[in-house]
């Protein structure tokens, strides 16, 4: 996306994304595959839907306890040695990345995953201010190397196929012409991420939970990624939002138990890694970041998206997001979720995309913390009317509508003339101005209305 | 019993061959059933536009039409669980909170409350149920493939009243087909493909006929259908129940 062009909405995007079918097709059965994957987990577990209630409830303690636990949690972070900084917007977040950086005069940073940076454009910032940026997580070093943003939460390269990566590594590690082999190509990744862990002064981290009562943040990776990098570096930033907390390391009981089926059908992630404290001589920062997080929390309707512990489940369970793919929903955060989070920090610019959902409420049932996802979508319709973000178009169609069906009379009528139409003329309904028979066909128009048939046959009895 | 009968507008006019086996049914079951001719739609349309305030009309000739039923029935699970959540008009919260106490989707008024065990029924074909998620996961007509829970299905159970008729079984059992309501014209290339899906799941299984108990989930996969020219074609679960073929 080049600054200036007008950014193309979901629709549009989601269009491009299916002129090619095979692709989607590919696309949906890969991420269904991990909604199945993610469905045999959790049915290994009798408790689950237990298990998800007690989690949506500790969050909701959270929420309504946020102040003092961040408050216990920055004490105990202290107290174990690390330094805590708050930052109220994303430039203030990048801003004090960038600061402990350049203080110990780095130019290179190695990054585990961290969808907060996403969020907040670190990259960018950091790049701009002479400091490389190597994202560690294999799948994001990839799209970092194709100049993309991740397309999913916990997959961010899910949208690429490995010929295509092949190819990739090829331009840019080196890697033999039409090698695609995962297991040359992950060892390739390796030996250049090596290379990287091993000259880097300075490590970013996210954060998955933050935990109140120990002062210490976990980091849950596949790839040990997170740890190489905070082992070697002489600093260690973990960058991470205010609602991450939870109370207490119990907690986690059952918080990894639902991470990791949730979002990839893993029993738990291969590495929960706990940092507490620096080792000697390192220096630790916590970065705790609200960019519009506070505000949230005072809205009723709107508040429960803050229990998001970032699984992805309910990207992979969408149909829509199976079939649109992650950059349609032009924000770091895509899929469901992402599209009741976006628009509460930007309305105009991402007023499309609850309207990227049918509602039907798959999302909800596998979110682990239970989040109304679907309802929040809803809702978020009912306020971007309100505050003018939609189409006139749309107010104008959605208006006669209203005239149709506010009226028995009116639409008795109504429904007479268009059923004539769709009878003897049905090709000034089915016109290019008419998306339904782009690719489908109207309904057939009955000669008679069911209330008319009603009046005929019983209404008399 | 006296059942007050909401066709859902879309339904009305194109769809009365619905309407008519619902009502045919209900008087079979014993049950007295009236139509309010006053009776239009239920307002989702606008609301889930995004333009719930634009609702009113709609949602005031509800009330005038079904306010004094001591049950409403329709053939909509979607129609139903919209205004089961949404219907409210100023000063009618009594008479709101009662018809939507007493509003019922036409498969879980047969089995919750006639508790329908036997059927005269005959259907022999074989069948692929599209339970339309705002039935399934709003009104929880089925247990949903994402809970770790027992299975049940009220509309399953029903079907397997029917002489003759042969469920097919789907590799997605619950996934959505892509109707969405004003989404499948403001989306149209997601929604036709996963119309497009959705069909495939019961042509791969050899269905002649896909069932649910919401017609506009239907009419967007019968419109997908009938431009491929497939010879698998849509039927409400209210004719089924309803026939004797």
């Amino acid at each position: 996306m080049t600054s200036g062009t007008k950014q193309k909405d979901h629709a549009t995007l989601a269009g491009i994304f299916n002129d090619d079918e095979a692709r989607v097709d590919w696309h949906d059965k890969t991420l269904w595959f991990v909604r199945h994957k993610r469905d045999l987990a959790a049915r290994q577990l009798p408790e689950w839907e237990q298990l998800r209630n007690n989690a949506s409830q500790i969050k909701n303690f959270v929420l309504s306890n946020l102040h003092e636990l961040l408050l216990d949690f920055e004490r105990n972070a202290i107290f174990n040695g690390a330094h805590v900084h708050w930052a109220e917007t994303p430039e203030e977040h990048n801003d004090i990345v960038k600061n402990i950086i350049a203080r110990h005069g780095v130019t290179k940073v190695v990054k585990s995953k961290s969808m907060l940076t996403e969020e907040c454009h670190l990259n960018e910032h950091l790049e701009k201010n002479g400091i490389e940026v190597v994202d560690t997580d294999l799948g994001e070093r990839i799209v970092q190397l194709a100049n993309e943003p991740p397309s999913h939460i916990v997959l961010p390269c899910i949208h690429w196929k490995k010929e295509e990566i092949g190819e990739l590594f090829h331009q840019h590690l080196g890697t033999p012409k039409g090698v695609s082999d995962p297991v040359v190509l992950t060892s390739a990744a390796r030996q250049h991420l090596r290379e990287q862990f091993m000259t880097s002064k300075a490590a970013i981290t996210g954060g998955n939970f933050a935990v109140a009562e120990t002062g210490e943040v976990v980091v849950c990776t596949n790839e040990g990624n997170a740890d190489l990098g905070v082992q070697l570096a002489d600093v260690h930033i973990v960058c991470i939002g205010i609602e991450k907390i939870i109370p207490a390391r119990k907690d986690l009981a059952i918080f990894l138990r639902l991470l990791a089926r949730s979002a990839t059908g893993q029993p738990i992630t291969t590495y929960s890694s706990h940092f507490r404290r620096p080792r000697a001589g390192q220096e630790m920062h916590i970065v705790l970041v609200d960019n519009g997080r506070s505000a949230r929390l005072g809205s009723d309707d709107y508040r429960a998206g803050l229990k998001c512990i970032r699984c992805g489940a309910c990207f992979n369970t969408c149909p829509v997001y199976r079939r649109s793919g992650g950059h349609s929903y032009h924000t770091a955060v895509a899929g469901p979720i992402g599209s009741i989070l976006a628009p509460a920090l930007d309305m105009k610019k991402y007023a499309d995309l609850p309207f990227a959902s049918t509602l039907c409420g798959s999302c909800s049932n596998v979110c682990p913390v239970k989040i109304n996802i679907h309802e929040q979508l809803y809702k978020w319709r009912q306020d971007l009317v309100r505050n003018g973000h939609v189409p006139l178009s749309k107010r104008l169609g959605v208006g006669m509508m209203r005239i149709a069906l506010s009226n028995v009379r009116v639409f008795r009528m109504g429904g007479w003339i268009v059923r004539r139409i769709m009878e003897h003329f049905p090709s000034i309904l089915t016109g290019s101005f008419n998306p339904w028979s782009k690719q489908r066909e109207l309904p057939a128009a009955p000669r008679q209305s069911f209330r008319e048939w009603y009046k005929q046959n019983r209404a008399k009895k | 019993m006296t059942v007050g009968l909401f066709i859902p507008c879309y339904v009305d006019q194109f769809y009365p061959r619905v309407g008519i086996a619902t009502l045919e049914l209900l008087e079979k079951c014993g049950v007295q059933v009236i139509f309010p001719p006053a009776q239009t739609c239920c307002g989702q349309p606008m609301a889930n536009a995004g333009f719930e305030y634009l609702s009113d009309g709609c949602n005031a000739l509800f009330v005038k039409n079904f306010g004094e039923c001591e049950y409403v029935v329709s053939p909509s699970g979607s129609c139903v669980l919209h205004v089961k959540d949404h219907l409210h008009v100023a000063g009618g919260d009594e008479k709101c909170e009662k018809i939507r106490s007493r509003i019922y989707e036409l498969t879980e008024f047969l089995t919750d409350v006639l508790k329908l065990k036997s059927l005269e029924a005959s259907f022999k074909h074989r069948v692929g149920l599209h339970q339309g998620c705002h039935g399934q996961r709003g009104l929880r007509l089925a247990q949903m493939s994402e809970l770790v829970a027992p299975h049940f299905s009220k509309t399953e159970q029903l079907l397997a009243l029917v002489d003759g008729l042969e469920l097919v079984s789907l590799d997605r059992k619950d996934e959505c087909c892509g109707f969405g309501g004003t989404f499948s014209i403001s989306e149209e290339a997601v929604s036709v493909k996963m119309g497009k899906d959705r069909v495939a799941d019961h042509q791969r299984h050899g269905a002649e006929y896909i069932t649910g108990s919401d017609m506009s989930c239907l009419m967007h996969l019968e419109g997908i259908l009938k431009r491929q020219q497939s010879p698998l074609k849509v039927v409400h679960i209210a004719e089924i129940l309803n026939s004797s073929q």
